[in-house]
């Protein structure tokens, strides 16, 4: 069963995720967009948004040096266990509630604007309700299990972090998340489901996160036969001639 | 040197007769499609007016365009890269929906399937974006013709400018229509705002288009762009801009806006011009010294240099030909009588227009005086400060002169013109007094009124080896080929992108046997009059006929 559930499933989703990407890309740039709804609505936008995507953006961030950096790391560099747990729990909440407080806004907003929520597809609203899942567990996570500590004290960096890293390294140990409080499996596995989503919504924004306009020229110039004439690629078997 | 050919156009506003034909056809042959109900790549606003959207003009509002920093370099007036970033989540200077206008269509059927009754069945406007029925209070050209002009032309921010001189008083107004396409700038403030890179200047011919499949919907070309000519298509997410008709100018062929106009008073032709100077032209110190720095920026495409070096960059033989002959190069540089529309935003825009002397010519004629008298007309131009400043904020950042200039020399034509045509002797003297030769006048009398076709547009085709592959003339593909795909996979706006041509030949398809009013079930689906061609029936329009019909 753990088997199952924290290394085939986890795969399976990763898998989806890539390959999803991938042939996404390929097949449907043009559907590739944040498909903003600025248009419709602005005055809630103007703060769920920015709210919403700075705390995910430090959520993402919190992931990053807690599911990746080894603890044996931060013990060399001198940080004790307890500094970093109270710096991670601050950084964590902060960045939890903004992206709470904003996702609330963005799904009301979605809800009760007429037109905004017309132009909500399906998969919007699957993705949205994978999206809260995952960050409400990891709210609950954070409050219940690290500060309350409710059902025990727990290290996820040396249980959850370490799986998460062995599975990254194709050498997944089930165990370690086999033994994990409920609500960090749970948020694991969700989190995995909302990847395997991910390439099918409108999230493939995230990988298209303009960071190139720093560094480009301003204007852009381009030949008309760049590397394809008009405004399609040449289907394939038919060759340019001349 | 870098010689580089751009595609431009000139407008010559005295004949513009404020028919909104060009809207029209431009809007049937690119935005006739759900998601760009609101999209008006070509618009005639009247002036004085608020213009498309609302105040479009009013850059302290809008932040649109470029200027200068304390350095005196260029940069954004929204902010530069990081603040650009900053505030992707959420643009701050987005227009909304109510600044262009909610569109809508009718509930007609409740007309045609009414039965009998007793009182007048009522088509009530639906909105096409949340398909509900709505109360219209604003629409594209609300105040055409000066509508409302009491209530709403004191809020035109050219008019503001000169404002504390006059109080906008109908009686002694004066008006003009303002066609608007995207500008095809030299320095386009839409590109430079593009996070993703996907807005590009085509290096054959200048033209600006908006890469579908690059485009990722950060919208903030929208508020780059100071003309705001570039729209949200709120169905595909992406941003769609005028494409200066590219698939027709490849063929040679005027755009469509040019080809249908009524007054026959719009010219396409290249520019030669050297890239090298534009940035430094656009950061010219003085707003109004902006006109004159843009035009340093062309080329003399007679210059016998200019075409080695032009050769040199790979422009074809007959592109160099055709910018000789271009109307474009003669009404800017050779007659000087075409003027940017607010050069003072920094993108050195390429559709130019020549001031209307109307105005002037209206009050001098009310007077009973005679409004073909370079005497009076002269006059007039010097007294009637408000329309000449009203359009020297429109064309030269406020600057007079080069309008007075214009308009003069528009005036001396008519004069000098009348006397041929009643058969009188020339008056040299005319053409003297603002700074022509007779046979110089002459000839702009020939390509402002009786030019044809093939002068007023001169267009040189993209080259014949490339044309296989060119839009219109695809040949790989036939049309079936493109009818399926996979559009709603992902949501509206999914699915490889279809050839424009093809495209809107499917949408209109699709459209035309689509069961539904206004909410789409499909992206190309929607019943809308406004975009009816008059072929085929617009389901809800007539009442079902019977089988044995
Ligand atoms: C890092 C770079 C990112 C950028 C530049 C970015 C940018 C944007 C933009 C421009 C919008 C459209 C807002 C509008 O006008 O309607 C948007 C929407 C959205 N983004 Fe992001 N985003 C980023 C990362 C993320 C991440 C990491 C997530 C979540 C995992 C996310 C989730 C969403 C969601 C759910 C929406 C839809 C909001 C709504 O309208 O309901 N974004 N994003
Ligand atoms: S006028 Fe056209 S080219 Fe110029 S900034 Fe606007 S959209 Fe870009
Ligand atoms: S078609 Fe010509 S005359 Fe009519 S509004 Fe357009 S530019 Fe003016």
């Amino acid at each position: 069963m753990n088997q199952f559930l924290f290394v085939v499933v986890p795969y399976l989703c990763l898998t989806t995720f890539v390959v999803g990407h991938l042939w996404r890309y390929r097949y449907d740039k043009f559907g590739w967009t944040t498909r903003s709804s600025q248009l419709y609505e602005n005055r809630l936008l103007r703060i769920g948004s920015p709210l919403f995507h700075f705390g995910m953006l430090g959520v993402v961030g919190g992931h990053v040096i807690g599911l990746l950096v080894p603890q044996s790391w931060t013990d060399a560099l001198g940080i004790s266990e307890h500094t970093y747990h109270v710096v991670a729990v601050v950084g964590g909440l902060v960045a939890g509630v903004m992206t709470v407080v904003g996702m609330a806004i963005l799904i009301y907003r979605r809800r009760t604007t007429g037109p905004v929520f017309s132009t909500t597809t399906n998969m919007d609203k699957v993705m949205y309700a994978f999206l809260g899942v995952v960050i409400v567990l990891g709210m609950w996570n954070t409050i219940a299990g690290s500060i309350m500590t409710v059902g025990g004290e727990y290290n996820y960096r040396e249980g959850v972090s370490v799986w998460f890293r062995s599975f990254l390294a194709f050498h997944p140990d089930p165990n370690l998340m086999a033994d994990a409080p409920v609500g960090f499996q749970l948020h694991a596995l969700v989190a995995f489901g909302l990847f395997a989503l991910w390439p099918f919504t409108r999230l493939v924004h995230v990988f298209s996160a303009p960071l190139g306009y720093l560094t480009r020229p301003y204007i852009v110039y381009r030949s008309r036969d760049d590397d394809q004439l008009g405004s399609h690629q040449p289907r394939p078997g038919w060759d340019r001639v001349g | 040197m870098k010689v580089m050919a751009q595609m431009a156009m000139v407008m010559n506003l005295d004949k513009c007769i404020g028919c909104h034909t060009c809207s029209v056809t431009c809007k049937q042959a690119w935005t006739n499609r759900s998601g760009t109900e609101y999209v008006w790549f070509n618009n005639v606003e009247t002036r004085p007016g608020l213009g498309y959207p609302r105040t479009y003009e009013d850059q302290e509002k809008w932040q649109g365009g470029w200027v200068l920093n304390n350095r005196g370099r260029l940069k954004l007036r929204a902010g530069g890269r990081f603040k650009k970033l900053l505030t992707i989540f959420s643009n701050p200077k987005l227009p909304s929906i109510g600044e262009y206008y909610e569109p809508w269509t009718y509930d007609y059927a409740t007309l045609t399937e009414a039965p009998a009754q007793e009182h007048i069945p009522v088509a009530r406007p639906k909105s096409l974006i949340s398909g509900k029925n709505m109360k219209i209070e604003w629409s594209a050209n609300w105040d055409d013709d000066l509508g409302g002009s009491t209530a709403n032309a004191h809020r035109d921010p050219m008019l503001k400018k000169i404002a504390d001189k006059v109080r906008f008083e109908f009686e002694q107004t004066f008006m003009f229509y303002l066609p608007r396409i995207c500008e095809h700038c030299l320095n386009p403030s839409c590109a430079a705002a593009c996070p993703s890179g996907a807005i590009y200047k085509r290096e054959e011919d200048g033209i600006v288009l908006v890469d579908q499949d690059k485009c990722r919907g950060w919208r903030m070309c929208v508020s780059g762009c100071p003309y705001k000519k570039i729209y949200f298509n709120h169905r595909t997410g992406k941003a769609e801009k005028c494409t200066f008709c590219f698939p027709r100018i490849e063929v040679g062929l005027p755009t469509v806006c040019s080809e249908t106009c009524v007054g026959r008073l719009r010219y396409i032709g290249l520019m030669l011009y050297d890239a090298d100077k534009v940035l430094e032209a656009a950061s010219t110190n003085d707003d109004q010294g902006l006109y004159e720095a843009q035009r340093d920026v062309f080329l003399d495409p007679s210059d016998p240099e200019v075409v080695r070096e032009a050769e040199k960059a790979g422009i074809a033989r007959d592109w160099i030909d055709a910018a000789q002959r271009s109307p474009i190069y003669a009404l800017i540089n050779t007659y000087k009588v075409a003027l940017p529309l607010h050069p003072e935003y920094r993108t050195m825009p390429m559709v130019w227009y020549i001031p209307p002397l109307s105005p002037v010519v209206d009050v001098v004629a009310e007077t009973g005086e005679d409004a073909e008298d370079t005497g009076n007309l002269f006059a007039a131009i010097d007294a009637l400060r408000i329309p000449v400043e009203y359009l020297a904020e429109l064309f030269t950042a406020g600057d007079v002169g080069p309008v007075d200039a214009v308009l003069k020399k528009l005036a001396a034509m008519r004069c000098y013109m009348r006397d041929i045509n009643m058969g009188r002797d020339p008056d040299g003297s005319i053409p003297e007094a603002v700074g022509m030769t007779e046979e110089d006048m002459y000839d702009m009398y020939r390509l402002l009124a009786i030019a044809k076709y093939d002068e007023r547009y001169v267009i040189p085709p993209a080259h014949a080896e490339q044309a296989h592959s060119l839009e219109e003339l695809a040949t790989e593909c036939s049309v079936s080929e493109y009818g399926g795909g996979q559009h709603d996979l992902f949501g509206e706006g999914s699915g490889a992108p279809t050839p424009i041509a093809v495209e809107n030949f499917q949408m209109l398809q699709d459209r035309q046997t689509s069961e539904s009013l206004a909410g789409p079930e499909h992206k190309g689906s929607r019943v809308n009059l406004l975009n009816w061609d008059g072929k085929g029936s617009q389901p809800g329009l007539f009442p079902p006929q019977g089988d044995d019909s």
